[in-house]
């Protein structure tokens, strides 16, 4: 295919099959890069399952995930993440009993086997990625702080640090601001805007308004299946689309 | 980066505690107790390194294993076969119809001495048989769990079946192992005699010596990067598995190393002790090995060594007047645990006494204060 050299992320004929039942059934997929896709969809559509096969944390039945020209299908999971996707889960799944520096730090991409990480040692490059990253993510002041001390809306912000600090050429957020507050919404909207100044995002995300603030381009996903794909607008009018929100 | 006062306190409290369990080691028990007592001690401090193993592997990394007797047996035998060998010379054992090789042997119509005994004769292969042996096995468990992402209650049981099947195996090969007996009557290390009081009391130091080392070996692996690793592997060992870390790895290596600390403490245990049996290898004593290590705080190093000589001391205690209630006892002291204190007498002692140690020495400590750039952990760091 000419076009797919264009492309950050190629998915193509992606389907799961869990004992017969197709969680994502023949899904394709494409991203340029620093785009800033959403996937929205009702409940059930397979949303999380598209984040979980790219980054590998289910395998697919069939299809081909194309990242960088590399097929991702194939990989574990630390390779697919040291080859530059980067994924934030659902539930903010941040390490509590280490604080926002020892966070960041365990999460910047040197030392990453057994012996490296014995040899590592806090140097002025990490400490200033730390406080870099942590500026960023509103949390300058925060460092010493244990992890589990902080709100929900700062987790949320410390584990897209821990993906910011890992410089990955593809950030997967999965409902990045379930659970916030609309001040901490909009500070997030922001902080996405920043973030795609050098990074593709793929984010899934059910508020629209926050959709509307951040989405170049919206993907309806249902049953496992594309259900349309444009800007916010195109979709919105699209009528299979109320068809499935409205008929809900 | 910014330097908060409790975090340079901390550290060097890190280090007045060891130095206190220095003292008390090297110093204090010497001179209190009578040469039995003090090789009884040494005998509870070679179970201490399985504890200082168990914090790592699992107060920190999140692995239950209950089959730490496995590591700490397969130490004391390779310790155990050394000697038996030295003690088995064709002159001590003229009286065998097959001279030359253990008594055990000869008694179980073995007439040759079977290949694996053979490199024995060797002080320095048993040396580095009595850590290499535990951590291959730890190895081989553990790439086969780890990497199939077997954890958490599986793996505890695994390792527990592995514990049944090595001691049956010890009890069933007997003309190879010395069977239920194990391998009896050791006497000499390199010609010197470990059975005089003095050779315990010098076996005690040694003892003594490498649990502090091993202390310190296990406080510098925690203080890597590594150890953050592991405390982060515990909580959210997806979050660790998505930054790029090939988590199973990191598993093994813990596994490997609780599984060498282990050895070294069974090894001892054979010197001191003057025999190996299968009685330290099978369940029982695996999951009292976890026991010391939970009623001493299982995320405390210092801690697991205090639970390692305060259990054993009492069950020398319980045993010598009520023998039959000691099982009882220590379920007793278990439900205990982990109901009303699950970080163990550590996590007492920083709930009741470390409060009032600091209205003590508040003023002491801020004279020695000094500036550190570690980040404050306080529940990690705990005495």
């Amino acid at each position: 295919m000419s076009t797919s050299r264009d492309f950050i992320l190629t998915v193509e004929g992606l389907t799961v099959s869990f004992d017969g039942f197709k969680a994502v059934n023949d899904l394709s997929l494409y991203l340029e890069h620093n785009e800033i896709r959403v996937i929205i969809g009702p409940n059930g559509a397979g949303k999380t399952t598209v984040l979980d096969l790219i980054c590998g944390k289910t395998r697919a039945t069939d299809g081909a995930i194309r990242f960088k020209g590399q097929d991702l299908t194939r990989m574990k999971e630390h390779q697919i993440v040291r080859s530059g996707v980067g994924r934030k889960f659902q539930n903010p799944s941040i390490y509590d009993d280490l604080t926002v520096f020892e966070n960041l730090e365990v999460s910047y991409p040197r030392g990453r086997s057994v012996m490296g990480a014995l040899a590592f040692r806090r140097d002025q490059q990490v400490i200033d990625a730390v406080h870099e990253v942590a500026e960023t993510i509103f949390l300058a002041d925060q460092l010493d702080r244990r992890a589990d001390l902080l709100s929900h809306g700062q987790k949320q912000w410390l584990e897209i640090g821990m993906l910011l600090i890992q410089e990955p050429d593809l950030l997967m957020l999965d409902e990045p601001v379930a659970g916030m507050s609309v001040a901490e919404r909009k500070k997030t909207a922001e902080l996405l805007k920043v973030i795609t100044r050098n990074h593709t995002v793929l984010v899934i995300e059910h508020d629209m308004q926050f959709v509307g603030d951040i989405a170049d381009r919206v993907t309806v996903m249902h049953q496992g299946q594309v259900l349309s794909e444009g800007s916010l607008a195109h979709v919105k009018a699209d009528p299979k689309v109320v068809e499935v929100y409205l008929g809900h | 980066m910014k330097t908060t006062p409790s975090a340079s306190s901390l550290m060097s409290r890190e280090n007045l505690y060891f130095l206190v369990l220095a003292a008390l080691l090297l110093l204090v028990f010497p001179v209190l107790l009578d040469a039995f007592r003090l090789n009884l001690v040494g005998k509870y401090l070679t179970y201490a390194f399985v504890a200082v193993g168990l914090v790592l592997c699992w107060g920190k990394g999140g692995i239950l294993s209950l089959g730490q007797g496995v590591f700490f047996g397969l130490g004391g035998y390779c310790m155990a076969m050394f000697l038996k060998l030295e003690a088995s010379s064709p002159e001590a054992t003229a009286s065998q119809s097959t001279p030359g090789i253990p008594d055990f042997m000869d008694w179980n119509q073995v007439t040759e001495l079977p290949w694996f005994w053979q490199p024995f004769h060797s002080f320095s292969f048993t040396l580095i048989a009595v850590v290499m042996v535990p951590v291959i096995l730890a190895l081989i468990i553990g790439v086969a769990m780890f990497k199939r992402r077997v954890g958490g209650v599986y793996f505890a049981i695994i390792t527990q079946a592995i514990a049944a099947i090595l001691t049956i195996l010890i009890i069933g090969q007997q003309g190879f192992t010395g069977g239920a007996n194990g391998i009896t009557d050791l006497r000499t290390l390199m010609g010197w005699d470990i059975r005089g009081n003095e050779a315990k009391t010098v076996l005690y130091f040694v003892t003594a010596g490498l649990l502090l080392a091993c202390v310190l070996l296990a406080r510098h692996v925690l203080g890597s990067k590594l150890g953050r690793i592991l405390v982060a592997m515990r909580d959210q060992e997806d979050r660790v598995r998505f930054s790029g870390y090939d988590v199973a790895s990191f598993k093994v290596f813990v596994f490997c190393l609780a599984a060498a600390l282990s050895g070294i403490g069974g090894a001892l245990f054979t010197l001191q002790v003057g025999f190996m049996s299968p009685s330290f290898v099978g369940i029982v004593p695996s999951i009292e090995m976890v026991i010391f290590c939970a009623v001493g705080g299982r995320h405390s190093l210092l801690g697991a060594v205090y639970g390692a000589l305060l259990v054993n001391a009492a069950k020398t205690g319980f045993s010598e007047s009520f023998p039959e209630l000691w099982l009882y006892a220590m379920g007793a002291l278990f439900i205990a645990v982990v109901l009303a204190f699950p970080n163990g007498i550590a996590g007492l002692y920083q709930r009741y006494l470390m409060p009032l140690e600091k209205k003590i020495l508040g003023g002491l400590g801020k004279a020695a204060r000094t500036p550190s750039t570690a980040p404050a952990r306080q529940m990690e760091e705990t005495p």
